[in-house]
């Protein structure tokens, strides 16, 4: 099996300093949008200045790298034994290079490893087999403890919002979810919701739908009508960048519908930061290509 | 645009109002979670005995805290072997964590201000109107920009705390913030979230 440590590293500098064109984008029309010289204006405008440094210097967008999570779809009969150990070598290597802050503590003596080395649950990796004609790909999201922490999860019906087991209710509970989250996640942010599953699998999946490209059309007419929805009434609540009050709260939101427990009902959201830093990388025999 | 050099005077403070830009220069330190923690545990509400370490760790700083300013802050420095530090990526950490401790640490060291992101509650705006100090917000995620107005990285104490939780004692130069809880009572974020929450209440309702 090759050795795929070095361009894995190249994956996590430019996922690192290289903000995806799409996000980029609608920073910039968001800037458009906000009152000339109000404060919404200036932090978006500082984001954008920010933005161009970080990919001409190649150094972090943001200081906090984040949680480091890789979606892998390798081809049947690769082994993920290896690639695992390959993937962590160069998240220690991308560190040393300073294209990482050493986020790995252990949570029980307090000690940082220094290297972002840790353990079997770090970093994060997802393993999907596909048909063995296919090529590898690897997808790398990096997401801040800020906009992980004002994520929220709840249970279907909630009584005190008036929230029933259908989608009026889901609405209801990602509207008071970003509510609590204020500026706080470094809005303006982009949600992934997902509706169902057990708790672990549905957070899981809510996570999996920030891969896909803003503006991207979901193919579940009445989710994508109410993507739509939430993403305008979120911004009526003016909330705005950096939670300075303005236009801007969310960019864009993603639902993915789960199956689940006739007893459950999750509604979970995940708040990625406008830094919504991901790349792909395809590994075709000895050709690789990043987007 | 003002322009305010560290250390900060008392009147100084009570000039700042909400909205306001600043540009603030000078010497000051970054510290976040673990800490506050530390400042809470061993010399504010002293639950546990200082090590020898941790008393010149505290002579050392409490000049710099004087009149200064904590940076929420976790940065990715290079040279950390060689002791040739550089920030590459500095911006702001979410600042609530530190709810719980902002008020009695500024009030025990007379600090002036922090600079954070998200903004802080009740705790802390009663703490910058009793000390008097501010809350200096700063663009969050602006890493590689903000790094840029620091001049200098002069020290670093308890880097066992892990390079993002360690206090970086940095000189800084027009390092621009806003200001969003002044030492009046006045706070942005208690003004934003009044009204998202009536614009809630309305969408509830539908």
């Amino acid at each position: 099996m090759q050795d795929l440590t070095q361009e894995i590293l190249e994956l996590i500098r430019r996922t690192s300093t290289d903000l995806p064109a799409d996000v980029e984008a609608k920073l910039r029309t968001s800037y458009a949008d906000e009152e000339p010289g109000s404060a919404a204006q200036g932090a978006l405008d500082t984001i954008l200045k920010n933005v161009d440094l970080a990919r001409k210097n190649s150094t972090p967008i943001c200081q906090d790298t984040g949680t480091l999570l890789f979606y892998v779809h390798y081809p049947e009969g690769l082994s993920t034994r290896k690639l695992k150990k390959q993937i962590q070598d160069a998240v220690v290597e991308a560190t040393k290079l300073n294209y990482l802050r050493p986020n790995s503590v252990n949570t029980i003596t307090g000690k940082n490893t220094g290297d972002n080395s840790g353990d079997d649950y770090y970093p994060t990796i997802h393993f999907e087999e596909v048909d063995e004609n296919l090529p590898l790909t690897i997808e790398l999201m990096l997401k801040g403890g800020g906009c992980e922490n004002v994520g929220a999860q709840y249970k279907l019906p909630n009584t005190e919002m008036g929230a029933g087991r259908d989608l009026a209710g889901v609405r209801k509970v990602v509207l008071d979810a970003v509510h609590q989250a204020q500026g706080k996640g470094c809005a303006p942010g982009v949600l992934g919701i997902a509706i169902g599953g057990d708790r672990g699998g549905s957070y899981l999946a809510s996570k999996e739908t920030l891969l896909g490209k803003i503006g991207e059309e979901n193919p579940n007419p009445e989710l994508n009508a109410m993507e739509d929805q939430l993403t305008e009434e979120i911004n009526q609540m003016g909330i705005g960048p950096m939670g300075f009050g303005g236009k801007t709260t969310v960019l864009d939101t993603k639902i993915k519908g789960l199956h689940r427990l006739p007893a459950s009902y999750f509604v979970s959201v995940s708040y990625m930061c406008w830094a919504y830093r991901r790349r792909k990388m395809t590994v075709n025999g000895t050709e690789i290509s990043y987007d | 645009m003002k322009k305010l050099t560290l250390p900060i005077s008392d009147e100084a403070i009570r000039d700042l109002k909400v909205g306001e830009t600043v540009l603030l220069s000078g010497v000051m330190m970054t510290g976040r979670d673990a800490v506050h923690k530390w400042m809470n545990d061993a010399f504010i509400a002293k639950e546990v005995q200082p090590t020898e370490d941790d008393l010149a760790v505290y002579e050392a700083i409490k000049p710099i805290l004087d009149g200064g300013i904590i940076y929420h802050c976790g940065p990715v420095v290079s040279g950390v072997e060689t002791g040739d530090y550089k920030f590459l990526a500095a911006g702001p950490t979410t600042s609530i964590r530190e709810e719980p401790y902002q008020a009695d640490v500024m009030k025990y060291f007379n600090l002036k201000g922090v600079i954070g992101k998200g903004g802080m509650a009740g705790k802390t705006l009663q703490g910058c109107m009793d000390t008097p100090a501010v809350y200096f917000h700063a663009i969050g995620g602006a890493a590689s920009l903000i790094a840029q107005s620091v001049q200098e990285v002069l020290t670093v104490h308890k880097l066992d705390f892990g390079v993002p939780e360690a206090m970086w004692v940095i000189d800084v130069k027009d390092f621009p913030v806003v200001v969003t809880m002044d030492s009046h009572g006045d706070s942005q974020h208690n003004v934003v979230e009044g009204k998202s929450q009536e614009v809630l209440a309305n969408l509830m309702k539908k």
